[in-house]
C-alpha cells in the first residue's frame, strides 16, 4: 500500500467572489506502515488535501496514487476505494445515528454487502480496537455515552472497515486529557496490530513529535516543510511564521539556547527534554 | 444553479437606495406589487419601468446580477407568455401547427410577461438592497400594531434572526455529515425512491440532533445575555424615519399618483395619441 | 496589575448539584458540597475532567441552573432568589465552549449588541459600548461581517465582545479554547489577560493545564468536590495527586519534579516556561 499524490489543485468556489485555492502544487509520497503527521493551521488546506484521498473531492488538476492505480482518472472505481481508505472527520461523534453503538459501527461492514458472522466479527474487532468494551457498550446507545467514548464508538465505525490507510482529522480535539492519551495509545496500537498507513492531521505538536514517522506542514494550500519530527521542528523560526509551535520541550529548549545554555541534540519529547538538561545541570555543576 | 438565485441575496453597497429605512422599502416594494396589478396599459408599465429604472440606477446594483435572479424564473416567465398566447380567443394572426396565435393572445401574453418580469425585478430590489437582517429588523417594527391582534412580532423577527444566523452553518454541517457517511461507504446516489429515502437516515439523524443541540447551546447563550423577549427591548439600529425617506415617500407617491391619473385618463391620452 | 480590595464577588455555599438521568434510579451528584469565595478582581481557574462537576458550576454562578442544596451568591445577589436573577446574569457574563452556538445574529456588531439590548440599555450608549468591545477584542475590522466568515478563534472574540458589552463584573469562560486552534487558543487568552489587568474578576474552566499558569488561583475539582485549592505554586507540588486525577502538570512543573527526582535541586514554585527557563540558565 502506498499513496502517491502529483501536483494536486484544487479551487474553492470557482468563478465566485469567494474563489480560493484550497491546494495549490501539492506533491506528496507515503509508504507503506508510515504514520504520517500533517501540520497546519486552519485553513492551510489539510482537510482539503486528505478528502482528495479517497476521491470524495476531485481535483482540478493533478493526480493522486493509491496502490499504484489512479483514483483520479475518469471512471475510476471509488466504492472499492473507500473501502480502503478510512476517514475520520472532525467530532466525529456528530455522525453518530444508529439505535446502539453496536449497528452505527456496523453501518459500514454492511454497506460492503458482509455476511452477518463477517459483520458481527468486524464490529467486536473494531470495537476491542478503538478501546470499547463490547459487553457493556455494544448495546447501548451511542447518545448515552461520555465524550470520550462517543468518539470511540465513531472511531470504531471507520476501524470496522478494515481500511488500508486511516485517515484521522483532529481525533482529539475537545476532549480531557485522560481521553486525549487513549486516543493516541489506541494509534499506537492500531499502528503495531496493523502496519497500516495512518495520517494523523493535528494542531498537537507533541503528539506529532511522539508518534509521527514524517511530517508535512502545509501553508496556503502548499507544502512548506516535511520531514522526520527533527528536521521539522528544527525549523522553529519558520513554524512560528506560519502560525504554529514546536512541541513544548522542544520550544523550552530552544528559549534554554537563546540563553546561552549549551544543551546537545534535538530533543522533542519531554522524556528526552529531561535527559538532555540533566546533562546540561551535570555539565554546569562539574564547571568550576 | 443555487447561485443564480438573486431573490433574497443582498447586492453589497452604500447607496441612496440601500440607506432608507427598511420599512419604507418593504411598504414601497408591496405598493409596486399593487400598482402592478392595477395598471391596464402599456403606458402605465412604461411609468413603472421607468420608475424601477431609475431606482435600479440609484441603487448600483449592475443590471446584469438582477438579470440573473431572472434566469432562475425563465421557465415560469416563458409558461406564462405561451399560455398566455395560445389559450387567448380572438382575432387570428397565424398559426403554428394545431395552434392558433391572436392578436389579443400576442397582446396578454406581452402584457403578462412584462408584469412578471417587473414583479419580480421591483420585488429582488428590495432584497438586493436591505440586509436579511435589516428586512427583519423592518418587518418586526411593521408587525407591531398587529401586536394587540395577537401578532407575535417581535418572536417572529427573532426566529428570522436566528434562521438567518445558522443555515450556513446547517448547510456546512450537512456537507460534513454526507462526506462521513459516504466515507463509511453510505450511497445516496444509487437504486429506487424508497432505497434513496432510506439512506437519507444516516444524514438527517445527525442533522436533526446537531439541530437540537444547536438549539440548547443557543437557548442558554441567549439566556446567559439576559434574553427575555421582546418586552423592554432596545435596538442598537434604530429604524429613524429621515429626510431621505420623506423624499422617497414622497417621489413614491408622485409615481402612485401618475399612475392613477394614466389609469383614470387613460382614453384621453389614447385619443391624443391617435390624432398625433 | 491594578491590587484590589479583598472582597469577595461570588459565595458558593455547600453547593449541591444533582441531575436526573435517564434510565438510572436516583439523580446523580454533579456537585457535591463544595464551597468557594472569589475575590473581586481576581482571576481563578477551574480545571477537571469531563464530568467532574466544573460546568455546572459555572452554571450555577450566573443562574442557569439553581442549587438543589446550598447556595450562591453574586455580588450580594442570591442565584435562587428569583427577582434578581436578571441582576446577576449582567454582573455574571458567560462564554461558551462552541464559538458557532451562541452568536445569535448574522452579523457581529448586531451580535455584540445583542446583551446591551436585552438589557433595555438606550441606542447611543449601546453604539458606544459595542465599539468599544469590539475593540478591546480586536475586532472592530469585522464588525460588519457574517460570523460563519470567521475563524474560530475571532467567534469567540466577539462572543466576548458580547458579554463585555454588558459591562459585567465577573465573566465566566466555560472552557473557550476547547474547540480552538492554537493560534485561536493565544487569541482567547491574550484577551482574558488583558480584561484581568482591566480588574474584572474572571474564571475560567478548563482542562488545559498550561492555561492555568496565569491565574492567581487553582481549583481542581474531582467527583463534584474541590480536591485541590490555592495559589499556582502552590496546588502544582500536589503533581502526583493531579495525575491521578486524569490530569497533566504543566511542562515546568512535570520537568521540576523528574529533575529533582534525578538529584537537582529546582525550588518549588517554578509554574511557567519561562520561569523555569530563567532558573536553569541562571
Amino acid at each position: 500500500m502506498s499513496i502517491r499524490v502529483e501536483d494536486l489543485v484544487y479551487v474553492y468556489g470557482e468563478g465566485t467572489p469567494y474563489e480560493t485555492r484550497a491546494l495549490d502544487g501539492v506533491s506528496m509520497e507515503i509508504e507503506d506502515g508510515e504514520l504520517i503527521g500533517l501540520a497546519g493551521h486552519t485553513g492551510s488546506g489539510k482537510s482539503t488535501l486528505v478528502q482528495h484521498l479517497n476521491g470524495i473531492l476531485r481535483p482540478k488538476s493533478g493526480r493522486v496514487f493509491v496502490d499504484g492505480s489512479e483514483i483520479t482518472a475518469r471512471g475510476a472505481k471509488l466504492t472499492g476505494l473507500r473501502r480502503r481508505i478510512g476517514l475520520l472527520f472532525q467530532y466525529p461523534e456528530y455522525q453518530l445515528f444508529e439505535e446502539t453503538v453496536y449497528k452505527d459501527v456496523a453501518f459500514g461492514p454492511s454497506n460492503l454487502g458482509l455476511s452477518e458472522a463477517e459483520t458481527d466479527q468486524r464490529v467486536r474487532e473494531a470495537m476491542f480496537l478503538a478501546g470499547l468494551d463490547f459487553e457493556s457498550a455494544a448495546q447501548r446507545s451511542p447518545f448515552e455515552l461520555s465524550g470520550g467514548q462517543k468518539r470511540k464508538a465513531a472511531i470504531a465505525g471507520v476501524l470496522a472497515m478494515r481500511p488500508d490507510i486511516l485517515i484521522l482529522d483532529e481525533p482529539t480535539a475537545g476532549l480531557d486529557p485522560k481521553s486525549q492519551s487513549d486516543i493516541l495509545r489506541m494509534l499506537g496500537n492500531i499502528r503495531k496490530s496493523r502496519g497500516i498507513i495512518i495520517i494523523l492531521i493535528s494542531h498537537n505538536m507533541d503528539d506529532m513529535a511522539r508518534l509521527a514517522d514524517r511530517i508535512f506542514v502545509m501553508e496556503k494550500g502548499r507544502i512548506e516543510l516535511s520531514g522526520p519530527p527533527e528536521d521539522v521542528f528544527s525549523r522553529g523560526a519558520e513554524l512560528r511564521g506560519m502560525g504554529l509551535g514546536l512541541p513544548e520541550a522542544a520550544g523550552m529548549i530552544d528559549m534554554m539556547r537563546d540563553r546561552g545554555a549549551e544543551i546537545e541534540g534535538r530533543p522533542l519529547t519531554l522524556d528526552a527534554a529531561e535527559l538532555a538538561i540533566d546533562r546540561y545541570l551535570r555539565s554546569k555543576r562539574a564547571r568550576p | 444553479m443555487i447561485r443564480d438565485i438573486t431573490i433574497g441575496q443582498y447586492y453589497p453597497g452604500d447607496s441612496w437606495v440601500h440607506r432608507l429605512d427598511p420599512r419604507l422599502k418593504i411598504v414601497a416594494a408591496l405598493v409596486f406589487i399593487v400598482t402592478l396589478f392595477v395598471i391596464r396599459d402599456f403606458i402605465g408599465y412604461a411609468m413603472a419601468a421607468l420608475a424601477l429604472a431609475v431606482t435600479i440606477a440609484i441603487s448600483r446594483v449592475p443590471l446584469g446580477f438582477m438579470l440573473r435572479g431572472l434566469k432562475a424564473i425563465f421557465v415560469i416567465i416563458v409558461f406564462t407568455f405561451t399560455l398566455n398566447m395560445f389559450m387567448t380567443d380572438g382575432e387570428t394572426l397565424f398559426d403554428i401547427g394545431p395552434l392558433t396565435v391572436t392578436r389579443e393572445g400576442l397582446y396578454n401574453a406581452l402584457f403578462m410577461g412584462t408584469r412578471l418580469v417587473l414583479l419580480i425585478m421591483g420585488s429582488s430590489l428590495l432584497t438586493l438592497t436591505t440586509k436579511p437582517i435589516r428586512l427583519t429588523d423592518g418587518m418586526e417594527s411593521l408587525m407591531k400594531p398587529f401586536g394587540a391582534l395577537g401578532l407575535p412580532s417581535h418572536e417572529l423577527a427573532m426566529m428570522m434572526t436566528i434562521a438567518l444566523r445558522f443555515i450556513p452553518t446547517l448547510l456546512e454541517e450537512t456537507d460534513k455529515i454526507m462526506k462521513a457517511q459516504s466515507a463509511r461507504g453510505a450511497d445516496f446516489e444509487s437504486g429506487s425512491v424508497i432505497r434513496r429515502a432510506r439512506n437519507l437516515v444516516p444524514i438527517l439523524v445527525p442533522l436533526f440532533i446537531s439541530a437540537f443541540r444547536i438549539a440548547q447551546e443557543l437557548a442558554m447563550a441567549m439566556e446567559a445575555r439576559c434574553y427575555r423577549g421582546g418586552e423592554g427591548r432596545t435596538r442598537l439600529h434604530e429604524l429613524r424615519f429621515r429626510a431621505r425617506d420623506a423624499a422617497a415617500a414622497a417621489l413614491g407617491a408622485l409615481f402612485i399618483a401618475l399612475v392613477a391619473l394614466e389609469r383614470v385618463f387613460a382614453d384621453t391620452i389614447y385619443g391624443f395619441l391617435h390624432i398625433i | 496589575m491594578a491590587k484590589h480590595a479583598e472582597r469577595t464577588i461570588i459565595r458558593i455555599e455547600d453547593l449541591v448539584f444533582e441531575y436526573a438521568r435517564d434510565g438510572e434510579p436516583g439523580p446523580s451528584r454533579a456537585i457535591d458540597g463544595v464551597s468557594l469565595d472569589i475575590q473581586a478582581g481576581s482571576f481563578t481557574a477551574v480545571i477537571g475532567r469531563n464530568g467532574s462537576g466544573k460546568s455546572t458550576l459555572a452554571r450555577n454562578i450566573n443562574a442557569l441552573l439553581l442549587p438543589c442544596g446550598g447556595a450562591v451568591y453574586v455580588d450580594g445577589f442570591k442565584t435562587s432568589d428569583a427577582a434578581s436573577i436578571w441582576e446577576i446574569r449582567q454582573r455574571a457574563g458567560m462564554v461558551f465552549q462552541n464559538p458557532d452556538n451562541q452568536l445569535v445574529s448574522a452579523i457581529v456588531e448586531d451580535d455584540v449588541a445583542f446583551g446591551p439590548e436585552n438589557l433595555g440599555i438606550a441606542p447611543d450608549e449601546i453604539r458606544r459600548r459595542v465599539d468599544a468591545a469590539l475593540g478591546a477584542v480586536d475586532m472592530y475590522g469585522e464588525r460588519k461581517k457574517s460570523p460563519h466568515m470567521l475563524s474560530g478563534g475571532q467567534k469567540q472574540r466577539v462572543a466576548i465582545a458580547g458579554v463585555v458589552a454588558m459591562r459585567p463584573k465577573c465573566i465566566i469562560f466555560d472552557e473557550p479554547t476547547a474547540m480552538l486552534d492554537p493560534q485561536g487558543r493565544a487569541e482567547v487568552m491574550k484577551i482574558l489577560g488583558e480584561l484581568h489587568d482591566e480588574g474584572i474578576t474572571l474564571v475560567l474552566i478548563t482542562h488545559f493545564m498550561e492555561e492555568t499558569v496565569g491565574a492567581d488561583r487553582i481549583v481542581i475539582m474531582d467527583a463534584g468536590r474541590v480536591a485541590l485549592d490555592g495559589p499556582p505554586a502552590e496546588v502544582f507540588r500536589h503533581v502526583g495527586e493531579i495525575r491521578a486525577m486524569g490530569l497533566d502538570a504543566p511542562l515546568a512543573v512535570e520537568l521540576g519534579e523528574r529533575l529533582r527526582k534525578r538529584g537537582h535541586y529546582i525550588p518549588y514554585g517554578l509554574v511557567t516556561v519561562e520561569e523555569m527557563v530563567a532558573y536553569l540558565c541562571r
